[in-house]
């Protein structure tokens, strides 16, 4: 019986709930030096010296640590995670981009508060932190910008003084006639919509440990990443150290969320100085500086206007967005690219014209988080539509209707290339019908009604809707080696790590089916560059439908070995031979069988036997898509805004998605519902503020708001299943979906509860005060 | 986040423990639930050289209404505190405040003392016992001295205890016929701290309004008492238009500081709201004749 599509119990569950999961902090190293770092207090500010005389001899300090005294290892070296988009992209779009440098300690300049200067090296943390406070840097400070168009402005600081100015990348994608839709369109509505700066948080923050090898001279290095494979790389090239001598371990990782998908300076710094020291070195992430050490996220402003007939037909999208980037462009160009795929979404736009200026600021690096330029697109067009709805006078969820995609469109172009270079093709799926489904399950018309009666009350009930499109499964490739053992059991050896996306669960169902043995049989292993030393990284929505594909490939590729060496073995035709539940048996003679373990041994070395499918039971193969496969859905929210107090309460909230075949429902379900809960905290909670010094404001997680489990909403959660047509097993990444909308959907929600106070909201979070500032400007606009 | 070195120090009695603050100084500081004292250390905000835990005094915690007073020993938790028998059904207005203070995890942690004594005047706990008339019992070496809340709180994180003196009980009086009580917060999100709260008491004589105490959260350097809104409903029939007389009453002449929960007028505005609200409720328990009851 297949395992595929049932909602089996998570296997990493009994060890993650009882405590007894390993993450970084969990892995004990004997005789390790703490880390700890001296970060920068200015924005952007020259180093005119360091003093470290206080701190030598301080109990416990080993060593301390500054670019100086690394030398060429500290860099500049080319950024490990800076890399263009696909060649196709690059001749068509033609994009102007800055490369980025990473360096593991700041050298005569900081960009940003937070930026390591010195480490402090020492026999414990507590004692490294002891030192920190008698470092004395001699900073001069420097003119400093945090608005992006006023770095953009000509005489505005530099970041880069070799740049010229603070322009990361810049490029415009078109499709169709957009200047001829604007000049003929019945109706132009225009919008400025904002997506403020926000940190994805997880649980765990960042950390590593290096551990030297004596006998290759090479190290272990154990970091809580999605991409151990990426950082196995860039530490070679860092360190000069290859031939396998590297191997990169991400244990149980407490989330990520795209903040461990970079590589930072941290992660070289601890290993360069393993070698150096020739001991194990560690550094663990506090909350205050994860803060401001990890990648942040969103900070996009798009001025976006949309053509339009006077029936809501849109005729042309036009918009010009800026990406905060904040002090380094560390991923070229995979959010702002995503954010401007992204904007046409589920609808139909037959002409466009997007342009995106990415921009430095003296503020954090700020890269991709779950939905990855996404969220800020969804928002952004959503917004528009919305205005547009309200400017003509039309229903806010007729103006979708009208728009939306039907079934009998697909495929559909829009037009565009996808960030892979491939043309962004729609592969199917009903988005018209998941409109529908969603207002149902909402009770959208009997809250029409109830909203008029509301009112009438003096209540404000609003309902909001948000469609999306996600590009997941982004290849190139990634494989699976499966193995079987003398025991009989499997184990599925794969790339990238978990954060929660439940591989050992998804994948043992893939392989069990696949192989022809019980799950309970299947181990996963994972992110390890010395159990599978191929592998990107778990990002982008992506294992799934790329690493489970491979797994489902290699499967079936070993049943069929299996078959062979056992028809070998047997003497009969391998088309005589069965294999079910870890047995493989001879037709017409149940009572000639053999278990796979057994045949596992008969083949192995000390079986002795070499036979045609090489060494051991084992293959490893791996999976291509074409391109990437977009899952989608609508999301539909009530909420009632109490207008003197500010505050939303939500009534019901319903995501009605597509993400192709699922693995495993109740997975599926849990991770809509994680990002769900990450796009409430960005719709109502969620906004770094830096001041005009750019400093971090509200750095700390008193002063931060994050989602709680008492602010989730009442949910449900319907699912079609449209098979995606771009790999065997049908599947749509979704990672990430969850949270694309939300903000959308919430934001759009309360704008529509507001709308007869004359209320127009374009931004985020929608905190108390925001809501009754928004209020207090519509009064006094009418007044 | 790693607090400077310190030595821990676990007195069992609650004169031991005001002879080891004696001994060692300014340096030394009080622990009881650690929730705002801990993350001041871990932030190097604090860097006490001495910890003195009050965990390991006996009878420190306990709540029990006696002779028409309510006691709550300083070292209770606010989860022991929201589940009291002694407590829930006749004192709503304690469950309303305790209930939305911080959450769940630092409850179990909390005390009401240590709320009380770290003098914020964020902290929910003031402005409902300044609202009770509660008083609290100081000890140190030469005895102890009842406080009455009104004159506990002095400044930001500024208290009427002496460098060496616990806070070791919180008295309430007990419920009388026609008064009732409630705490009214509006916080970005559960667990945050108050954009603006008010707690309110009355006491009614037939329709009317005989006495009343209304008192601010987070509107000033402490919890501040709303006089003109308590002038306001003085004698008279708490009607809607009257609540929001005296909601209009309490903003008139408060400055509460901006910060990113809301800018003045937004502080200033919720504070009138948080009045009207937690009057309304007041008043609605003071009539429910279901038994003496704040």
């Amino acid at each position: 019986m297949s395992v595929f599509g049932s909602s089996v119990l998570r296997v990493e569950d009994r060890r993650l709930l009882l405590g007894e999961g390993e993450y970084v902090d969990d892995v004990r190293v004997p005789e390790a030096l703490h880390v700890a770092l001296v970060r920068s207090t200015y924005a952007h500010a020259r180093i005119r010296g360091i003093d470290v005389s206080a701190v030598v001899g301080m109990p416990g300090v080993v060593a301390v640590e500054t670019a100086a005294t690394l030398g060429a290892l500290n860099g500049p070296h080319p950024h490990p995670t800076w890399f263009p988009p696909a060649k196709a992209l690059l001749d068509r779009v033609k994009p102007t981009l800055r490369p980025e440098v990473i360096r593991l300690l700041a050298d005569g300049k900081v960009r940003y508060v937070g930026e390591p200067i010195v480490a402090v090296v020492a026999t414990d943390r507590y004692l490294a932190e002891d030192a920190l406070g008698q470092v004395v840097v001699d900073y001069e400070p420097l003119p400093v910008v945090v608005d992006p168009e006023l770095s953009l402005a000509p005489g505005a600081t530099l970041l880069n003084d070799d740049w010229g100015d603070n322009l990361a990348a810049h490029f415009v994608i078109r499709a169709g006639d957009a200047d001829r839709a604007f000049t003929t369109a019945d109706q132009v509505v225009r919008r400025r919509i904002a997506m403020p700066r926000s940190t994805p948080t997880p649980i765990e923050n960042r950390g590593v440990v290096a551990l030297p090898d004596r006998r290759s001279g090479g190290l272990t290095v154990w970091s809580s990443s999605q991409w151990p494979h990426r950082l196995r790389d860039a530490l070679e090239q860092v360190l000069k150290l290859t031939g396998g001598r590297i191997r990169v371990v991400a244990p149980d990782v407490g989330g990520g969320f795209g903040v461990k998908s970079m590589v930072y300076p941290e992660e070289l710094l601890a290993p360069t100085l393993a070698l150096k020291y020739r001991r194990p070195v560690r550094w663990t992430d506090s909350r205050r500086e994860n803060f401001v050490s990890g990648t942040h996220a969103r900070d996009q402003i798009h001025d976006i206007e949309l053509a339009l007939r006077a029936d809501g037909t849109i005729m042309g999208l036009r918009d010009r967005f800026l990406v905060d980037a904040g002090a380094s462009n560390v991923e070229c160009l995979v959010c702002p690219y995503n954010s401007a795929a992204h904007l046409p979404g589920p609808y139909r736009i037959p002409s466009l014209e997007i342009e995106c200026f990415t921009v430095l600021t003296n503020k954090t690096p700020n890269a991709a988080a779950r939905g990855a330029g996404r969220p800020e697109a969804v928002f952004a067009m959503e917004g528009i539509l919305d205005a547009a709805a309200d400017e003509l006078g039309l229903d806010r969820v007729e103006m979708r209707r009208r728009n939306i995609l039907r079934a009998e469109e697909m495929p559909h172009d829009h037009g565009i290339l996808y960030r892979d270079g491939v043309p962004l093709v729609l592969d199917g799926g009903d988005y018209l019908g998941g409109l529908e489904d969603a207002l149902e399950a909402l009770g959208f018309e009997a809250l029409r009604a109830e909203q008029a009666l509301l009112r009438g009350q003096g209540r404000y009930l609003g309902i909001g809707v948000a469609g999306y499109i996600e590009g997941t499964g982004v290849g190139p490739y990634e494989s699976a080696r499966i193995r079987v053992d003398p025991s009989g059991q499997v184990i599925v050896a794969i790339g990238p790590p978990s954060q929660g996306q439940s591989h050992e669960t998804t994948f043992a169902q893939i392989c069990a089916d696949g192989l022809g043995v019980a799950m309970e049989d299947v181990r996963v292993v994972q992110g390890d560059t010395a159990v599978l030393p191929w592998g990107m990284g778990t990002i982008a929505s992506r294992t799934a439908v790329v690493v489970g594909n491979a797994v489902g490939i290699a499967a079936r590729g070993l049943r069929d070995k299996a078959l062979r060496a056992a028809a070998d073995l047997l003497e009969v035709s391998p088309g005589d031979l069965r294999h079910e539940n870890g047995r493989i048996t001879v037709a017409g003679s149940p009572e000639v069988s053999m278990r796979l373990g057994q045949l596992a041994t008969r083949v192995g070395p000390g079986g002795g036997r070499l036979g045609e499918i090489g060494p051991g039971l084992e293959e490893h193969a791996g999976f291509q898509p074409p391109t990437v496969t977009f899952a989608n859905g609508v999301h539909a929210c009530a909420v009632e805004v109490d207008i003197e107090t500010g505050q939303i309460s939500i009534r019901r909230y319903v995501v009605s998605h597509d993400c192709g075949r699922l693995i495993n429902p109740r997975v599926v379900e849990g991770q809509i519902l994680g990002g769900l809960a990450q796009g409430l905290g960005a719709a109502l909670f969620e906004e770094l503020v830096y001041d005009e010094m750019g400093q971090l404001v509200n750095g700390s997680l008193a002063d931060y708001g994050m989602p709680r489990a008492t602010d989730m909403p009442p949910v449900v959660v319907l699912h079609r299943e449209t098979p995606s047509e771009r790999n065997p097993l049908g599947i749509k990444g979704v990672g990430e979906a969850g949270g694309i909308p939300v903000a959308a959907a919430i934001v759009s929600a309360v704008g529509d509860a507001l709308r007869p106070l004359g209320v127009d909201i374009s931004t985020c979070p929608l905190t108390p005060a925001r809501v009754l500032e928004q209020i207090a400007a519509a009064r006094s606009r009418t007044a | 986040m790693y607090p400077a070195a310190f030595e821990y120090l676990a007195p069992s009695t609650f004169e031991e423990a005001i002879e080891l603050l004696e001994r060692h100084g300014p340096g030394a500081k009080l622990l009881a639930g650690g929730c705002s004292l801990v993350p001041l250390m871990k932030l190097r905000l604090a860097q006490p050289t001495h910890i003195v835990d009050l965990g390991r005094v006996p009878d420190a915690a306990g709540i029990r209404e006696e002779d028409g007073v309510l006691r709550i020993g300083a070292m209770t938790r606010e989860a022991d505190l929201v589940r009291s028998a002694a407590v829930v059904g006749r004192y709503p207005i304690l469950v309303d405040t305790c209930s939305v203070i911080a959450d769940p995890t630092v409850r179990n942690m909390g005390t009401v003392g240590g709320n009380l004594v770290h003098g914020d005047p964020a902290n929910d706990h003031p402005a409902t016992m300044m609202a009770l008339r509660a008083s609290f019992v100081a000890l140190c070496a030469s005895g102890s001295r009842i406080v009455p809340a009104e004159e506990f709180f002095l400044g930001l994180f500024e208290t009427a205890l002496g460098p060496a003196e616990i806070l070791t009980e919180i008295r309430i009086p007990a419920p009388v016929p026609g008064s009732g009580g409630a705490y009214v917060k509006f916080e970005r999100q559960v667990g945050d701290f108050a954009i603006a709260a008010a707690a309110a008491w009355v006491r009614l004589d037939g329709d009317r309004v005989a006495d009343a105490s209304i008192v601010l959260t987070n509107a000033g350097p402490t919890a501040i008492r709303a006089r003109a809104a308590e002038t306001v409903i003085a004698g008279r029939v708490p009607e809607t238009m009257t609540l929001r007389e005296a909601g209009e009453a309490a903003r008139e002449g408060l400055e509460p500081w901006p910060d990113l929960r809301g800018s003045r007028d937004v502080k200033r505005h919720l504070a009138g709201v948080a009045v009207e609200r937690a009057l309304r409720a007041a008043v609605g328990r003071a009539r429910d004749d279901g038994g003496d009851r704040v």
